[in-house]
């Protein structure tokens, strides 16, 4: 059995950090850190390495679009699920093609992240 | 404001109590009032609006509601940061479920979220806003909707 996969927690919304800390598969992942917008974000990531980032779009100081291209130049195999309320294609869209790898449309329950998480990490080789 | 926009919003409110632990959640039919008399209770999450549509959404909530909504999905750390982090975190999720909707043009911002009076909430005065009410469990809350197209 392979060790937990690092993974950093990006999103303004403490609850829902936590909400995601709880929710997630203890046996898949580790979560080593988190941040509250995208510019502390790639900060953690520089600093924490992580195989998995969740994140989020609306936020403060870089939003998640952005971020999640800064930090596929510095990680391109990492492997980003974006968890946001917004419910449109194009931006859904436009995330994949800035590298995110998964989408899981807030609000969620426990099994629908866990369920996302599994099949990013499944459809993968992280 | 048409019957299928207020209905995108009706939608996102019960999409969004569906995924707590308590999943009966009810609306009443919206009704208009003055902007200078804005509907709130205990706690406001508000989004500002711009693109094809300008204006502001915020849901509006008591107290016990909102405690009550923090312990359905799990959390329990019910302090006052937390609450006011989830009033606009429904907030955010309701208005950016209307994406689905309008497109990537309704644009929305981070929530400014408030304690207490209603006073904060600044909307224009020529304008009136929809009142969505919420019925969940015991409580009443309610989105508002003060847009213009």
């Amino acid at each position: 059995m392979s060790a937990p996969l690092k993974m950093l927690i990006v999103d303004d919304s403490n609850v829902i950090r936590r909400k995601i800390d709880r929710g997630h598969d203890r046996s898949l992942f580790t979560v080593v850190g988190s941040a509250n917008n995208g510019a502390d974000a790639v900060a953690k990531f520089k600093e924490l390495d992580p195989d998995v980032v969740t994140m989020d779009i609306t936020m403060p100081n870089m939003d998640g679009i952005e971020c999640i291209g800064r930090l596929m130049e510095i990680k391109p195999q990492a492997k980003i699920l974006v968890i946001s309320a917004l419910s449109d294609k194009a931006t859904g869209i436009e995330a994949l093609e800035r590298g995110a790898q998964g989408f899981l449309c807030k609000p969620f329950d426990d099994e629908k992240l866990s369920n996302a998480l599994k099949e990013l990490v499944e459809n993968s080789h992280v | 404001m048409s019957e299928e926009t207020l209905q995108v919003f009706i939608n996102g409110v019960l999409n969004y109590f569906q995924h707590t632990s308590d999943k009966d959640v009810k609306v009443g039919s919206p009704y208009l009032i003055e902007n200078t008399k804005p509907a709130s209770f205990d706690f406001t999450g508000i989004i500002g609006v711009s693109g094809p549509y300008r204006g502001t959404v915020y849901f509006t909530a008591p107290k016990a509601l909102m405690t009550h909504l923090l312990l359905s999905i799990g959390e329990d750390d019910i302090s006052v940061d937390h609450i006011l982090d989830l009033v606009g975190e429904v907030a955010n999720t309701i208005s950016g479920n209307a994406r689905s909707e309008f497109g990537q043009e309704f644009m929305i911002s981070v929530p400014v979220v408030i304690e207490g009076s209603p006073n904060h909430i600044h909307l224009p005065k020529e304008l009136r806003s929809y009142v969505i009410p919420v019925y969940w469990k015991a409580y009443s809350a309610a989105v508002v909707i003060c847009l213009e197209h």
